[in-house]
């Protein structure tokens, strides 16, 4: 095994995402203060253009091919894989994210190495990852048995400022047998345009689960008329088609920096905390009080929907 | 066509879950349990293309407290086969795609499709792990899902609304984030009926022979440091408070 912590880069359209940042700094923590070497692993094609933005990392190790022009989930597991056997990685960091949920598993398999999943901690030393499970109720610490393991971490867990470095790492070119694939990428579908885009919105009215039903959503968009805002909801509202997709806040859906986050019957699971938890103003409403919501929520309100949404209504 | 299509329960996140006295796990003996959201949608989806053109559903699950009625459930909701391997107990994921690959094997199946993720797969999702156990391809996050012949198509969601589609062949293992339309709902008395009717086949588990693992050292409930500064009282001085916090931000 080696000393280095390699960090997958992932970018979409020719952008660096967000959790590659967040991930080289911590990652270069914990080689900091284990004599380690952060390594970011870029694979693509004709993107080693990119490597200027990971000067995080000592060095680059660059995979470019055709094939991983594009993501595709059979290749970049390949490639990854075969620079993890190469490389002996103490540890592999791999974006919670739909792209990394792909390649972690794949390689922890393939490579026979734990893979501790949904880390939102990860200790100076490496040695104890925190994985937020239970829809974000509980936290479990956890080390690897053996040397080497995977760690898939949750975007937003660390911040991608300490990670953001522009730099000259040194490239090392590295390829990977990526003949006979039975998957291939056709093309990306761009999100269908809204009636209303509510990243733009200073006011969101968000409702989740809580809502029980959409006859009920007539009752939180005049709350929202009322404050001059909008409504957004949870993945459980548009999984019902109870309101478009262009309305989801969270990894799937959109992150919103709103000033005021109104969440009504959303329980905070970490999927939709990603989306929303820089708000200026953020206050829950919900009827547990154990509501994961209300550790990142700044007012919280214990209470029936039901009683609550006519109360507010008819101050306004 | 056949589907096959692994299932498993999972805590009633609505309950309060509570830890058990080593500190590592949670106190399992009142937990109730369910039947993990993103497999409900799996079960949806494979069976809205029976419903579509004919394909053959299993819904297979490792055994555990309750699973029979799952299993059962999944019946009355119109799988054809049922299938629980024994032998596997603890909760590594890893484990779990290396018993559901040695039942799956041996079986006759173009597609599987399972839950993207659940509440509890620390050390990983079960799709993707299977895939490689199987050694055949994978795609997770999948909201669409459409056959013709021997390839696949299917629609994957990224951030952001994006989506990205892709072609395979099959063999593949999918991992279903959500399913064309909401999971259909099964009346208890169909379930009751579907567990005289069906019969669920028994296998053993064979080798699991997984070695690479990650020891537990502390379960507990995570505290942000910040958390929410809580509004008392009744619905209606709640909202009061809201309102003189509105005016105060400057917001209404």
């Amino acid at each position: 095994m080696s000393n280095q912590i390699l960090v997958v880069v992932e970018h979409l359209k020719g952008k660096i995402e967000d959790i590659t940042f967040e991930m080289l700094g911590k990652g270069k923590e914990v080689a900091d203060s284990t004599g380690g070497e952060l390594v970011a692993l870029l694979l693509g094609s004709g993107v080693e253009g990119m490597a200027s933005q990971l000067g995080a990392a000592s060095k680059v190790i660059y995979v470019d091919d055709a094939n991983l022009a594009e993501y595709n989930p059979q290749a970049y597991c390949k490639a990854v894989g075969s620079v993890v056997a190469d490389t002996q990685p103490k540890m592999l960091l791999v974006g919670n994210t739909s792209m990394g949920m792909d390649i972690a598993g794949g390689v922890s398999v393939d490579q026979n190495m734990p893979f501790i999943a949904y880390a939102s901690g990860i200790s100076a030393d490496g040695g104890t990852v925190t994985s937020s499970l239970y829809g974000g109720k509980m936290n479990i610490d956890s080390s690897p048995s053996g040397e080497g393991c995977i760690v898939s971490v949750i975007s937003g867990s660390f911040p991608a400022d300490a990670g953001r470095v522009d730099g000259s790492p040194a490239i090392e070119l590295a390829s990977a047998d990526l003949s006979g694939l039975t998957v291939q990428f056709k093309r990306l579908i761009e999100p269908e345009g809204g009636d209303l885009d509510i990243t733009q919105q200073a006011i969101l009215i968000s409702v989740g689960r809580g809502i029980q039903s959409d006859e009920n959503l007539p009752m939180a968009e005049e709350l929202a008329a009322k404050l001059g805002g909008a409504i957004s909801c949870s993945r459980p509202i548009v999984d019902s088609k109870w309101l478009a997709k262009t309305r989801q806040v969270g990894k799937s859906g959109l992150k919103v920096k709103p000033k005021l986050y109104l969440a009504l019957g959303i329980s905070g699971a970490p999927e939709h905390i990603e989306g929303m938890k820089d708000a200026d103003l953020i206050i829950a409403v919900n009827t547990d009080p154990k509501a994961p919501i209300f550790d990142y929520a700044h007012y919280g309100v214990v209470q029936d929907l039901f009683d609550f949404i006519p109360a507010l209504s008819g101050k306004l | 066509m056949n589907i096959i299509v692994p299932i498993k329960q999972v805590p009633d996140l609505v309950e309060e879950l509570e830890i058990n006295s080593a500190g590592t796990d949670l106190d399992r003996e009142w937990l109730k349990m369910k039947l993990s959201e993103f497999d409900d949608h799996a079960l949806e989806e494979a069976l809205l293309m029976k419903d579509d053109g004919g394909a053959n559903v299993t819904a297979i699950a490792l055994a555990s407290d309750d699973i029979d009625k799952a299993l059962f459930a999944a019946a009355a909701k119109g799988a054809d086969r049922l299938v629980k391997v024994n032998g596997v107990s603890g909760s590594s994921t890893h484990e779990a795609a290396k018993a559901m690959a040695n039942a799956i094997q041996g079986m006759d199946y173009d597609m599987v499709m399972t839950g993207v993720q659940a509440v509890d797969d620390r050390d990983g999702q079960l799709a993707v792990l299977l895939a490689h156990y199987l050694n055949i391809p994978h795609v997770s996050v999948v909201t669409g899902v459409t056959v013709a012949g021997d390839n696949v198509t299917v629609l994957k969601e990224y951030g952001g609304g994006m989506v990205a589609e892709f072609e395979a062949s099959t063999p593949v293992v999918l991992g279903i984030q959500a399913a064309r339309e909401t999971p259909r709902y099964v009346p208890v008395a169909k379930v009751r009926r579907a567990s005289k009717d069906a019969t669920i086949e028994e296998v053993d588990a064979g080798d699991l022979g997984v070695d690479a693992g990650s020891t537990v050292s502390k379960m507990y409930k995570p505290d942000t440091g910040g958390g929410a500064e809580m509004l008392e009282g009744s619905a209606e001085d709640q909202a009061s408070k809201i309102m003189e916090l509105l005016t105060q931000k400057g917001i209404k």
